[in-house]
């Protein structure tokens, strides 16, 4: 961006602006699945505070959100579930896969849960730990922003 | 109580059922049930004048594979008239894991019988309501069985089939769509 001296104007290009807006407020949809949804609550939170960074508006509705934190381990049986959330999500639409079981299943190396989150939805970050610190999910975050920062429109 | 009372009660209410005392580290009265008559016996337990159990507070199984019989499903029983406790075990083949439901007796028992269907592949013949609980409706296996592999190397299913046949689907939006007038 440019700024000029005389006039109180800024230059800048459509794209830029585009990537500004939709880094600068990240609306994550209400999903929790285990324990890591208590630390993602944390962070959300006054202590944490993931308002300093434009993301603190948890939405009820998927159709309002665009961030999708796959918060814990993830059963077969609720994949579905999870993909239809997914679904009704506006694009673009981001997917942060939360600690050691929304990742890689985790401890639950077992026939009940899904060894992975990215079998079913496409994950843009993941955050390690067991369950992550808010400072970790808030670091994610900033690495989504990023990511979103650098994402061409066409 | 101890066992040889509750297996004289038991006897006394289901004549020719047999019975089987079994050693236990608590000091609650534990018996082998047999299978066949176990509607009778059940109904015993609940009715008979000294016994009154009439809250069934678990119900579970046990595989002991590759042990035959390889099942116990296993009663705990309280009477809290009597206040005293029961844990009551009925042994089942693998070839024939099948048992009289005690839904009937113990409305209780609806949910925890589906349980144990649901992880062990356990009948219970006369269930008002068969269907798994905790699992995926069609879901192949019984991961409680000790042959059960820990990890299976299967697809994960992310579509469910609809629950309702399209023409209900679209009853369901119209009717909306006029209540929202």
């Amino acid at each position: 961006m440019g700024l000029e001296t005389e006039i109180p104007v800024l230059t800048t290009t459509v794209e830029k602006m585009v990537q500004w807006a939709r880094r600068s407020s990240i609306w994550p949809v209400t999903f929790g699945l285990a324990c890591c949804a208590i630390e993602m609550m944390a962070m959300s939170c006054s202590r944490y505070d993931i308002a300093r960074f434009g993301a603190e508006v948890f939405r009820g509705s998927p159709r309002q959100s665009d961030l999708m934190i796959v918060a814990g381990r993830l059963s077969r049986k609720m994949a579905p579930a999870l993909r239809r959330i997914y679904d009704q999500m506006p694009e673009p639409k981001w997917v942060i896969s939360m600690g050691a079981c929304a990742s890689i299943g985790g401890v639950f190396d077992n026939y009940a849960i899904v060894q992975g989150v990215d079998q079913v939805v496409p994950v843009d970050v993941y955050v390690p730990g067991c369950p992550p610190r808010p400072e970790s999910l808030i670091y994610g975050i900033i690495q989504l922003q990023r990511k979103i920062a650098q994402q061409h429109l066409a | 109580m101890d066992p040889a009372t509750l297996i004289a009660s038991l006897q006394q209410a289901a004549p020719g059922a047999e019975f089987e005392s079994i050693p236990s580290v608590d000091l609650q009265a534990t018996i082998y049930a047999p299978r066949d008559p176990f509607a009778a016996v059940a109904r015993a337990l609940r009715d008979a004048p000294g016994l009154q159990f009439d809250f069934l507070a678990e119900l579970t199984a046990v595989d002991f594979w590759p042990r035959e019989p390889r099942f116990e499903v296993v009663y705990i029983l309280v009477s809290t008239t009597l206040r005293q406790r029961a844990r009551v075990k009925v042994r089942l083949r693998g070839d024939d894991a099948r048992v009289t439901t005690v839904s009937g007796v113990w409305p209780a028992a609806n949910w925890l019988e589906r349980e144990v269907w649901d992880l062990f592949g356990i009948v219970f013949e006369g269930h008002p309501d068969p269907r798994r609980l905790l699992m995926p409706e069609d879901w192949e296996g019984f991961p409680l069985r000790k042959d059960y592999p820990v990890q299976i190397k299967a697809a994960v299913r992310t579509s469910e089939p609809l629950q309702v046949t399209e023409q209900e689907f679209r009853a369901n939006v119209e009717k909306d769509r006029l209540a929202r007038r």
